[in-house]
């Protein structure tokens, strides 16, 4: 009971209690440069989800036989061969996108998500912890790209270009800000959406205190 | 000509944190302190220089006559994790005071975005080893330019009163950006002068 509750809760501590950008703050290079539609930031975090999943279980696998003092560089190397793979499916399957996200595929081998969850978690923790571990960060990762992407889409060109579906609406609503798009806005949304969610975590813990206080008396 | 428009290029018009965010992590975590900012540009001008070099050597003499530029991602972060120990031992030594001040973000260079990204957009742009070393000199110089100004500017944050729910990260963002935005008025200042 106890240990499922847990392989649960390995899972779902990525959304939100340890959601990589907006609680940890890493990963910041990525989730800014390629969040310029909703589909390129889903691309992106498909790639991590893989890679992330795949080194979490590769390091997890051999923690018994890793020596501490050289761990770093071994991570980096149980790292760099997902990396790769996705590299070269990315080169050979969606072409187009491999030319949007550039340079960006490559340096998820030094993507502080993958090394800082190697590190935190897979190092100490069994395999299956480790996959469910990855996948909900990446996940939750992936959400978090997609949702800054769809802002900025729907800022910068007026409408959101769901894959195949097409555009919604299919004429822009108003006159497109094109500084969205480009890299002053990228940083913008990302730090006033910040700001939003320290708004809502304050609202929520001073209710929460208020409603104890309630009970105090 | 074409050392001018790396230089500017790589300084002004394409920023590496402003305009192509490489290096963010490194770029927020360390700009709190002027000195601190100043110790790790330094760090990041000796090893992207170096790591440019040695990697796109490393390209021509190895990946490229070998045929295994596949494994280039693999390569060019053992490059640059090595060049990091180099100037890990160099710093301990010669000056422990800002050895410490740097703390874990020193052997976090290996893991900074720009170092690996510069190498990787060298080979991109098909630089040979001479470019590669001066882009590399642009881009640390660049991303040098953006730690410091912007520690400048955090110092005098403590001077201010700034509401709660902007401190730290969406401040640290939100300046980020309208820094950007002045920089993105490069991008057309040298279209004319230099092809």
């Amino acid at each position: 009971m106890n240990g499922k509750r847990s392989l649960l809760h390995d899972f779902t501590k990525g959304f939100i209690e340890e959601n990589a950008t907006f609680r940890m703050v890493i990963g910041m290079c990525p989730t800014l440069a390629v969040t310029t539609s909703i589909v390129n930031g889903f691309w992106m975090g498909v790639a991590v989800i893989f890679v992330l999943t795949f080194s979490n279980v590769l390091v997890s696998a051999l923690r018994k036989v890793t020596p501490d003092q050289i761990r770093i560089p071994i991570f980096v190397i149980l790292i760099a061969t997902p990396v790769v793979i996705v590299e070269l499916m990315m080169k050979a399957f969606l072409p187009d996108m491999y030319r949007i996200l550039g340079v960006f595929v490559p340096l998820i081998v030094v993507n502080c998500i993958i090394i800082a969850r190697s590190e935190a978690f897979a190092y100490r923790n069994p395999v299956l912890n480790s996959l469910l571990d990855g996948l909900g960060i990446g996940m939750g990762y992936t959400i978090n790209l997609m949702v800054i992407g769809g802002i900025r889409e729907f800022l910068g060109t007026g409408k959101i270009v769901l894959f195949s579906l097409g555009s919604f609406p299919a004429k822009p609503l108003f006159d497109p800000m094109a500084v969205m798009l480009s890299s002053p806005g990228g940083f913008i949304t990302l730090g006033l959406l910040m700001a939003v969610l320290n708004i809502l975590i304050k609202r929520s813990e001073a209710r929460k205190s208020a409603g104890q206080q309630v009970c105090h008396d | 000509m074409k050392f001018i428009s790396i230089i500017l290029g790589g300084v002004l018009i394409s920023n590496f944190v402003f305009i192509q965010y490489l290096g963010l992590c490194a770029f927020i975590g360390l700009s709190e302190q002027l000195e601190t900012a100043v110790g790790m540009a330094s760090a990041v001008i000796f090893v992207m220089t170096g790591a440019s070099a040695v990697a796109a050597a490393f390209e021509q003499f190895i990946l490229i006559p070998l045929n295994l530029q596949y494994l280039r991602t693999i390569a060019y972060i053992l490059v640059i994790a090595a060049f990091v120990q180099l100037v890990e031992i160099f710093l301990k030594k010669t000056a422990p005071g800002l050895y410490k001040a740097m703390g874990i973000y020193l052997p976090l260079i290996t893991t900074n975005c720009a170092v690996l990204g510069v190498a990787l957009l060298n080979v991109a742009k098909s630089y040979n080893i001479l470019y590669s070393t001066v882009n590399g000199i642009a881009g640390a110089l660049g991303w040098s330019l953006a730690i410091i100004i912007f520690a400048g500017i955090r110092e005098r944050w403590k001077l201010m009163q700034i509401p709660d729910v902007l401190k730290g990260f969406p401040l640290a963002l939100i300046s980020t950006g309208l820094m950007s935005l002045a920089f993105l008025g490069f991008s057309g200042l040298f279209q004319g002068i230099l092809k």
